[in-house]
């Protein structure tokens, strides 16, 4: 056991914690679970494993360092990663500031808050490259163990990259924290950072839509274009693309590069951990007033009351709307598209419906959570003299309306183009809103609002049934769209999703 | 306080044989009759099932057996009746972060359908009285623990309801919150309302109720006024505490103590 007040004294400190909030995430708290879980993960681990194999095993012996073009889709992917990487870290140093938790009791302590911010920030770069590994290892194994060991680097270079996307997050907050100040760096770190998660997908789709009339994000990596643009072959720039492909030298100036960086950052910043932490938590004492057109009671029924309520909590909660506002970024590139094949016939219009609707599935998820299980006045609610499906009634009222409120536009603006795909658009909006909707209430749960992020972990079986709903109609959808008559399949499909959820939702409901 | 109640009082509230098992009976066969106009103080040892018996009088549980009849509505078959002259207020205040006073009580008031130009009168005379004027417009994120069971307590009052069921209110709040909270909870009763009230702290019970009920394993095992509960330790005690804990550590006589 290390001495306390050292730098590996806090690390197991930090390790142990989370190795418990992971296994509480994976188990909903239930240690029951552990076993079942277990099971679960070899056999996701071994499917993934499959999936892979099908995928990336034809590239495990391809001479693929020889051409540009093959350096530009490493390199763009690589960079893809890294973005989400970024925006994922950036969100973890916010949290590290903001999240009382056990900040009181450190603080109080005389211990160094340095080396307490050292050790988070390694383990905010740990749970990155964590992330990272799990969704690559499949891939990397497959293309190791059919094209040979040097495949194995690619793991090194995800480390790498974890590193230099901590390093830079923690520089960006608290260039925030300097220049805006504690109180709106929390709202405007999770914006830029929901903003860097989508801008670099984005940014190549809207480029890939602007040129090639597609939707494909690799449309523009691959276009001879990019290619001719990109720098020669024996630039820096390709280092992390090398890496990936075994150049040893490369290999080690990635790795040393986000290392360094890191450990930079945490040189640099980690003496002011304390003063950004105490400023941070005078922000929740802070007072906010609310300027309102009218200062007279409204005539509310009770059903507008609750409606009128879920508008007004999910218009003042900046990081509720920077939540949903990564889904709807996602649906930039689908407007310009439609602005772009205005005019064109439907046939570009096609592939929008499946993402309109996918988005509408996954709004209508989060949306549907806050309203149903996120309400942090239960008793209230629960005492007043309004009958049950009443107050039910109200909550799935305020979702489609948030819902029209963002897919209405969008139907309408199809509907120029071809009404059929406004139609279909149109239905497979509501059909994928309203079977996103009763799985949460299906397996509604009592808890606050501040719990969004963890919603997921109250129910596996409610968040696959969201995500394979959601995905099931936006392929009828794409189908029906076309004109396919398998999209008749695909619909029983959706069905069959929630006939089995309902089969499986809790006693009583 | 500590009249007696009479016979010709109006009854607010009546249970007859609650129970509501969780892994253990919570509570069993409890009986209980609160009249109009008085408060009532349910005291008991950590455990004993006043939360519970609250929790199912409010409409918040659902007892496995009994009865329960609030002003001659069963709350059981018309819960939207009753719940509409009752209101609620556990020691955990719950109220919307984002929201100010002033939109909380609007709230509350769309809740339970009260007209909107009386609420608004009433909810500012309630701002005034618990002294959140100067916060009226601020949203609540920022409060005191203080200030959000005020604003709470606030929206318990706003309609005006003739049963109010408070669990431990003045938990955490400061002497002059508490104070204050008392003053209004007692100006309520003056003006014929009904309160029913778990507290910790004897001294509250002992000066505010008209009576009190000892609740242990579930049952009520004492219930009168101040006078009433000393006689029945026989012993010559002088303080509500030394009754409270006379009467706690004598053995109850059915199943549920036995385990």
């Amino acid at each position: 056991m290390s001495r306390p007040d050292t730098l590996a004294w806090f690390a197991g400190h930090e390790f142990r914690l989370g190795w418990r909030d992971w296994v509480a995430l994976m188990t909903a708290g239930r240690r029951s679970r552990a076993r079942t879980v277990a099971v679960a993960l070899i056999l996701f681990a071994a499917f993934m494993h499959v999936f892979a194999y099908w995928i990336v095993a034809r590239y495990a012996d391809a001479d693929l360092a020889s051409d540009t073009a093959t350096l530009v889709g490493i390199t763009g992917t690589l960079v893809l990663s890294w973005s989400l990487l970024l925006s994922q870290a950036m969100e973890s140093v916010t949290r590290a500031f903001y999240a009382r938790s056990d900040l009181d009791l450190i603080l109080s302590s005389p211990v160094s808050a340095r080396k307490v911010f050292a050790v988070r920030m390694g383990r905010i770069a740990g749970a990155a490259v964590m992330i990272a590994v799990l969704l690559a290892a499949p891939f990397i194994n497959v293309l190791a163990f059919e094209g040979g060991m040097h495949w194995f680097g690619a793991y090194a270079v995800i480390l790498a990259m974890g590193a230099t996307a901590t390093a830079i997050a923690v520089a960006l907050t608290v260039a925030l924290f300097r220049t805006i100040g504690a109180k709106r760096t929390r709202f405007v770190a999770q914006i830029v950072a929901a903003v860097i998660g989508a801008a670099f997908v984005i940014g190549l789709q809207i480029g890939a839509i602007q040129y090639y009339g597609t939707l494909s994000r690799f449309a523009l990596l691959e276009s001879d274009t990019m290619v001719a643009l990109a720098p020669g072959i024996d630039s820096i720039v390709w280092w992390p693309a090398r890496a990936m492909l075994g150049d040893g030298l490369a290999l080690a100036a990635t790795i040393s590069v986000g290392l360094l960086a890191l450990a930079t950052s945490i040189a640099a910043f980690s003496p002011r951990f304390a003063d950004h932490a105490i400023a941070a938590s005078g922000v929740s004492v802070g007072v906010t007033r609310q300027v309102r057109w009218s200062q007279r009671f409204r005539k509310l029924s009770p059903r507008r009351a609750l409606r009128a309520k879920e508008f007004t909590l999910l218009r003042r909660d900046p990081w509720l709307l920077s939540q949903s506002l990564m889904q709807m970024l996602y649906l930039l590139p689908p407007a310009l598209m439609l602005w772009h094949s205005f005019g064109e016939g439907s046939g570009p219009l096609v592939l929008m419906v499946p993402i309109l609707v996918m988005a509408s599935g996954q709004l209508s998820g989060g949306l549907a959570w806050l309203a149903i299980s996120g309400e942090d006045a239960p008793d209230l609610v629960a005492t007043a003299p309004v009958a049950a499906g009443e107050i039910i009634r109200a909550k799935v009222e305020a979702v489609m309306t948030c819902i029209a409120v963002v897919f209405v536009p969008f139907v309408l603006a199809i509907a120029l183009t071809s009404m059929i795909c406004a139609v279909v658009a149109a239905a497979g909006i509501v059909i994928a809103a309203a079977s996103a909707t009763q799985i949460q209430l299906w397996f509604r749960a009592q808890a606050r609002r501040s719990q969004f992020r963890r919603r997921h972990t109250a129910s596996r079986i409610a968040t696959f049934a969201e995500a394979f709903s959601s995905i099931t109609w936006a392929a009828t959808a794409a189908l029906a769209a076309a004109g396919s008559s398998v999209a008749v399949v695909t619909g029983l499909a959706g069905l069959g999703i929630l006939a089995g959820t309902r089969l499986l939702r809790p006693p009583g409901r | 306080m500590h009249s007696p109640a009479p016979a010709n009082r109006p009854i607010a509230l009546v249970v007859r044989g609650l129970s509501k098992r969780f892994d253990r009976p919570a509570v069993d066969a409890l009986d209980l009759t609160i009249y109009g106009g008085e408060f009532y103080a349910l005291v008991g040892p950590n455990g004993a099932g006043k939360t519970t018996t609250l929790r199912m009088v409010a409409g918040l549980l659902r007892p496995d057996a009994g009865s329960i009849t609030i002003a001659g509505i069963d709350a059981l078959s018309r819960p939207v009746d009753a719940k509409q002259i009752t209101a609620w207020l556990s020691d955990e205040p719950m109220i919307y972060d984002k929201l100010t006073p002033f939109e909380y009580l609007e709230f509350v008031a769309g809740l339970w359908r009260i007209d909107a130009a009386a609420a608004e009168v009433r909810a500012r005379e309630l701002i005034g009285w618990l002294g959140l004027e100067p916060h009226a417009h601020e949203r609540c994120e920022g409060f005191s623990r203080g200030m959000r069971q005020k604003v709470a307590l606030a929206g318990a009052l706003v309609h005006d309801p003739k049963l109010i069921i408070l669990d431990e209110p003045l938990t955490g709040l400061d002497a002059g919150s508490a104070r204050l909270v008392k003053n209004v909870l007692l100006e309520r009763v003056r003006a014929g309302g009904t309160v029913i009230m778990t507290t910790h702290i004897l001294e509250v019970a002992e000066r505010m109720a008209d009576r009190i009920g000892v609740i242990a394993s579930g049952r009520l095992i004492a219930e009168g006024t101040l006078a009433e509960l000393h006689r029945k330790t026989g012993k010559t005690v002088i303080s509500l505490e030394d009754t409270f804990l006379t009467l706690v550590a004598e053995p109850v006589a059915h199943p549920a103590a036995a385990e």
